[in-house]
């Protein structure tokens, strides 16, 4: 077991890993910057380390300070969390190098399932379904007709040296194709120096459905899956599982071929394998796998009654999985929605502010992840989530109508939060029968926007 | 002296991205309406326009320095 553990993160998933660290009896050392020196991670570590400056690039994303912080507290590992160094392989590599346990896949694993192509290929090679397109790249016309049999129309066509959207184009035809991919091929080579390109399906409709995998290095178990299709600018802000579009057969394709795809990388640790289901095709395809702890954790965590940071924790001292297959079931239903400090009637402008005062939900079935406390300032630097509330209950149904009362039971005072536009999606007949896709809130909030501005409070 | 103010908390830029020059430098004119930085809030960014005109602009706030609403970010005479 884990004697000493740095979280190098901040915010609610700092204080839910420093929770889940003093359950075990592990002491812990919180880390923070000169902004959130009042922090609740900070308050309630054991002890707590200054490490730079507010802007993230000079303390959360600065490894050595991280790691000086964790030779001076005498720790032995350290936690990431989810986002700044969570993914950076070469933050994995330096705190083993430094003697320290990383509370998290190798930074192997992590660069394989960084780079989109190699993790492609070894999906591809577990027998996961990968949407249909070219494998590699693909250097000519010539070469990339034939790929359209697979991909069908509408087709993209993306630089393989682009990301973050850049250089991707898409043709609905084989006459648009034919004027696109020359286009495509000198563009890269003048925006990258590099005129590789890959070709894949358009995926129109879609819902976001993903499978939890926790392994130790030798085996690998599933949790069941979570959707996310309820996404504002990709960002998802309502997860629930299970998974309301799975039959129970496709369920059980999914999640196996999530195992299988961790054992092929010999994968330690929690993990989230990623999908788009194509619900008119009952086909599902492997996006992309995160080799985290990920936000909407605790939505698989109420269903299944696990503790998945402890897990990982326990994972890292160097124990066996502690949970068969067999042992993992799934009882009720859950639903997070993510509390932002943005206004949702000023399509969603961020908003920084101190909060005046502060009604937490509570009762039967109620979760509430956060680091708010009244009196709390949030600073402007970081994130703009402030909390996640979880609902459980035993059906579906029942969790939407406890998420619309816990939502009245909360109050947050002296911020603009997004919880107006969980009320209205709470209330709304296509969210209560399911009736969604990835696609779905962005045109819903054009309709509804008006009805985003805060509810007087009971 | 004319003075522009941040409209909000957050980060200052001068620029757009590191690769891009800055918006205004040392000394140059600035018209009313003129983006002289940007201000990053809860990973958003914000334009920040003058509201004030001037023939030299002379920065107060030093590129990626945190501000507070309100802070002067910089001067024109």
């Amino acid at each position: 077991m884990l004697r000493k553990l740095l979280v190098a993160n901040r915010g609610e998933i700092a204080v839910r890993i420093i929770r889940a660290a003093r359950d075990l009896g592990i002491a812990t050392v919180a880390v923070h910057s000169d902004a959130d020196a009042t922090a609740l991670h900070v308050q309630l570590a054991d002890e707590a380390v200054n490490i730079g400056p507010p802007a993230a690039k000079k303390s959360y994303l600065n490894i050595a300070s991280i790691l000086k912080a964790a030779a001076e507290t005498g720790c032995c590992s350290v936690h990431p969390g989810y986002g700044f160094l969570a993914e950076n392989a070469g933050f994995s590599d330096a705190v083993s190098a430094a003697g320290l346990i990383f509370v998290g896949p190798s930074g192997e694993a992590i660069r394989l399932m960084g780079d989109k192509v190699a993790a492609r290929s070894a999906a591809h090679a577990a027998g996961v379904p990968i949407v249909p397109g070219s494998m590699g790249r693909v250097e000519g016309i010539d070469a990339a007709r034939p790929i359209l049999i697979d991909t069908g129309f509408p087709v993209m066509i993306k630089a393989a040296a682009g990301g973050g959207g850049r250089g991707i184009r898409i043709a609905n035809t084989l006459s648009e194709f034919e004027q696109a991919f020359p286009q495509a091929q000198a563009e890269a080579l003048a925006a990258f120096g590099d005129g590789g390109l890959y070709m894949e399906r358009v995926i129109t409709r879609a819902r976001h459905i993903e499978v939890q995998i926790l392994a130790d290095g030798r085996d690998a178990i599933h949790c069941f899956e979570r959707e996310c299709s309820l996404q504002r600018r990709r960002q998802k802000v309502w997860e629930e599982a299970p998974s309301g579009a799975l039959s129970p057969r496709l369920r059980d394709e999914l999640c196996t071929s999530a195992v299988r795809l961790a054992r092929a990388v010999s994968y330690s640790g929690a993990g989230t394998v990623e999908y788009l289901y194509d619900e008119d095709a009952d086909r599902f395809y492997f996006i992309e796998m995160n080799t985290r702890i990920q936000v909407e954790h605790p939505v698989t965590e109420m269903i299944t009654g696990l503790d998945l940071v402890a897990e990982m924790l326990r994972i890292a001292g160097g124990e066996p999985l502690r949970v068969r297959q067999s042992d993992v079931t799934v009882t009720g239903h859950a639903i997070e929605v993510r509390l932002n400090a943005e206004d949702p009637a000023r399509d969603f402008a961020p908003f920084p502010g101190t909060v005046e005062s502060l009604r937490i939900p509570g009762g039967p079935g109620v979760r509430f992840d956060s680091m708010l406390y009244a009196g709390y300032t949030v600073p402007p630097f970081y994130d703009s989530l402030l909390a996640k509330l979880i609902v459980h209950a035993e059906t579906r149904d029942a969790a939407i109508t406890r998420l619309a009362r816990a939502l009245s039971e909360l109050r947050i005072d002296g911020l603009k939060t997004t919880k107006p536009l969980f009320q209205a999606l709470a209330a709304d007949p296509a969210v209560r029968s399911g009736d969604f896709h990835t696609r779905w809130l962005e045109g819903w909030l054009e309709i509804n926007a008006s009805r985003l501005s805060p509810n007087p409070e009971p | 002296m004319p003075a522009i103010h941040s409209p909000l908390p957050g980060t200052f830029y001068r620029s757009s991205s590191p690769e891009t020059p800055p918006f205004k430098v040392e000394g140059d004119a600035v018209a009313v309406g003129d983006v002289i930085g940007l201000i990053e809030v809860m990973k958003s960014f914000h334009e920040v326009k003058s509201e004030v005109a001037g023939t030299a602009i002379r920065f107060v706030t030093d590129n990626e320095e945190p501000v507070m609403a309100g802070a002067v970010l910089a001067e024109l005479s």
